[in-house]
């Protein structure tokens, strides 16, 4: 193999691996996620919480967790291995809000810190609330 | 109960695993999986499929991202069945209502408690 050959077989053979090796870890991360959220729900529902309100408790806390564990720079080291894991649960979008916020204080608390806290959770807020809107719209039309 | 555990980790965890396979093998960047996921919840949401994954899989689909989603189409459906088209304005918030303050109350604090760690 000469080592053209072996750098374009390289080329290929590295982002497969890395896969095999991100996509069983993101699926372990956000799983162990969701199951420390049932246990916060299970608690809520054991102390007699309705489900909706049970299910909310579920996620204002991992809110609140992945803010503690971001201002302790904990987060952000663990969603360099766990990928899409840490990104796609409702951690991931506190932690969207929480790092930018830290990183652009010193770039004063209006502009620096309250709007950069919205650079990823406001497009995420835009596109759902209006592909809400536009569902609730569709209900109207056809009737309620 | 145990069983309820289980699948709460296998949905969650296969939720995410496809947002990796997004990230390793598309262009996605992480700000565009998030909103395509919200999105995807609002839709299946509507068409009245993530209810049964909810009912099934628990934290497993409400904690994921496409959970949100499913959270603002099933609050506007209900607004909408009470207040008509005002519903449509106020049901995805107002079922949304706390997951947001907090999330922004949480943000506020952290930033202006915690130091950012150089990232360079």
């Amino acid at each position: 193999m000469t080592a053209k050959e072996y750098q374009s077989a390289a080329g290929k053979a590295i982002p497969h691996s890395k896969a095999a090796r991100n996509i069983p870890t993101a699926f372990v991360v956000g799983g162990l996620l969701c199951v420390i959220g049932q246990a916060i729900i299970d608690l809520a529902l054991f102390y007699g919480l309705e489900k909706d309100v049970a299910s909310a408790c579920g996620s204002i806390s991992l809110i609140i967790l992945s803010a503690l564990l971001t201002g302790f720079n904990v987060y952000d080291n663990i969603a360099k291995y766990a990928g899409a894991g840490t990104l796609v649960p409702i951690t991931g979008f506190a932690n969207s809000m929480v790092s930018p916020a830290m990183e652009f204080k010193s770039e004063g608390y209006i502009l620096g810190l309250g709007a950069k806290m919205f650079s990823i959770a406001g497009p995420v807020l835009v596109y759902g609330i209006s592909a809400s809107v536009i569902y609730g719209l569709i209900l109207v039309l056809m009737g309620g | 109960m145990l069983t309820d555990y289980l699948w709460a980790f296998l949905v969650g965890g296969a939720i995410c695993a496809i947002g990796q396979v997004l990230i390793d093998y598309t262009k996605l960047t992480p700000a565009r999986i998030l909103v395509s996921y919200v999105v995807i919840g609002v839709i299946l949401g509507g068409l009245g499929v993530y209810q049964p994954l909810l009912d099934f899989a628990g934290a497993g689909a409400s904690i994921p991202l496409t959970g949100f989603g499913a959270l603002l189409a099933k609050g506007v459906k209900e607004a909408v069945a009470e207040q008509g088209l005002f519903g449509v304005f106020s049901g995805g918030l107002t079922a949304s209502a706390a997951g947001i303050a907090v999330a922004i109350f949480a943000a506020l604090l952290t930033a202006l408690l915690a130091k950012s760690k150089d990232k360079s």
